[in-house]
């Protein structure tokens, strides 16, 4: 079931399938660790990391998955590389881990690496399944990278810690509540694009894991 | 271990550091399933007990099996496969014993096998060092802390079907600019109680 170029895959990872914005699922980290740039990217990286790797793994070994047991295993596969990247990042980038450690953690529970894993990388060879995990990994990692520019040149006046505006920040853009708002504005906003310029219908009625 | 102590860790969990809004966990089950008041309690009910359960058994796990062998760095791999185990297991005797119950939670049952609030639990607790009873304390506050905004949510979903939303923000964004609103308010928590 090969699906187009390995280009067609990375950008449809990225826009058409974006797991923030379009599909609006693995939510939690997009608000939680947005409120500084150089978070925001860290966990972009991880979950790339992560996403490409369980594509390999179970595309290499798709021949010997069991159907009926395939779920448990790609769990495995997911929490094995999971555990990987949250003890590198422990190991060599302790301040970050303070902050974003239990959001790596759970990057086990993302539904879009898990759903990738059943319904691309388990019918397509590696190279296809690779890019088609790149894809989506920076599309996630572009996600981040707006969201969290908007909070902290909003929230604090810096971007990646430099000073970039003076005068006085907006706190609210930092604390909890401005990661809802800067998420809902920044969504309504594409949704408003894709209506005003593509004719499409706008996403987010759904909503899921 | 005192009685104080443990409200204090109760009300800390569901309040101050609500899950939802403080912590940010559980946003996609928060946003997907808080459209009708009638599945957000189902959903809520649900939660408050497996999160209870999740914490009980795997600070047993943890500190009875893994931290005496020495393998706590496995505990994302086992903590996941204790939830999932967990969950069918519950599925199952809740279809055996009481159809009526399952066929009211039982999709929900189904839902929550990967959801990142059951998994942060026992997560938190391992990385805090809880006792058993602080472990369970903290299950249900983070469990009743989830059912309060998911019922808070329904209810101004529900009135918000009837208003007049611009298109772009129609569905999830509008719902996360509500969700923004209610975590200011709860912003006014923080403070309450230091432990």
């Amino acid at each position: 079931m090969q699906q187009g170029t390995n280009w067609e895959l990375i950008k449809n990872g990225m826009f058409k399938e974006n797991t923030l914005f379009r599909m609006a699922i693995s939510l939690c980290p997009a608000i939680a660790v947005t409120a500084s740039m150089k978070n925001g990217i860290l966990m972009g990286v991880a979950v790339l990391f992560v996403q490409v790797m369980v594509n390999m793994t179970v595309s290499s070994i798709r021949q010997f998955i069991n159907p009926r047991i395939r779920l448990p295993i790609y769990m495995i596969v997911i929490a094995g590389w999971v555990s990987v990247i949250d003890m590198t990042m422990a190991a060599y980038a302790r301040e970050a881990y303070k902050q974003i450690g239990l959001y790596i953690q759970l990057i086990v529970a993302f539904a879009s690496i898990l759903a990738k894993a059943e319904s691309f990388a388990s019918k397509n060879k590696i190279v296809p399944s690779m890019m088609d995990g790149v894809g989506m990994g920076l599309g996630f990692l572009l996600a981040m990278i707006v969201i969290s520019f908007f909070r902290e040149l909003l929230g604090k006046g810096t971007l990646l810690g430099l000073d970039i505006a003076g005068g006085k920040p907006l706190l609210i853009m930092v604390l909890p509540a401005g990661g809802f708002f800067a998420f809902g504005l920044l969504m309504g906003f594409f949704n408003w694009i894709d209506i005003r310029f593509f004719g499409g219908k706008g996403a987010g009625g759904a909503g899921g894991h | 271990m005192d009685f104080t102590k443990l409200l204090e860790l109760v009300v800390s969990a569901s309040l101050i550091n609500n899950f939802v809004f403080t912590r940010f966990l559980g946003l996609c089950i928060f946003f997907g399933v808080s459209k009708r008041m009638e599945t957000a309690v189902g959903m809520s009910i649900t939660f408050v007990s497996v999160m209870v359960i999740s914490a009980a058994v795997s600070w047993l796990i943890f500190f009875g099996l893994m931290v005496p062998l020495d393998i706590t760095f496995l505990r994302i791999v086992v903590f996941i496969g204790v939830v999932a185990a967990l969950v069918q297991t519950a599925d199952t005797i809740m279809k055996k014993t009481s159809p009526v119950l399952y066929h009211k939670l039982g999709i929900y049952l189904a839902l929550i096998t990967t959801n990142c609030i059951i998994l942060a639990v026992p997560l938190i607790n391992a990385g805090e060092g809880y006792s058993f009873i602080e472990a369970l304390a903290f299950g249900l506050g983070s469990g009743l802390g989830f059912a309060l905004a998911l019922t808070i949510m329904a209810s101004i979903r529900e009135k918000l079907e009837l208003a007049d939303v611009p298109r772009p923000f129609r569905g999830l964004p509008i719902a996360f600019v509500v969700a923004g609103l209610i975590a200011l308010a709860f912003t006014g928590f923080s403070g309450l109680i230091t432990l």
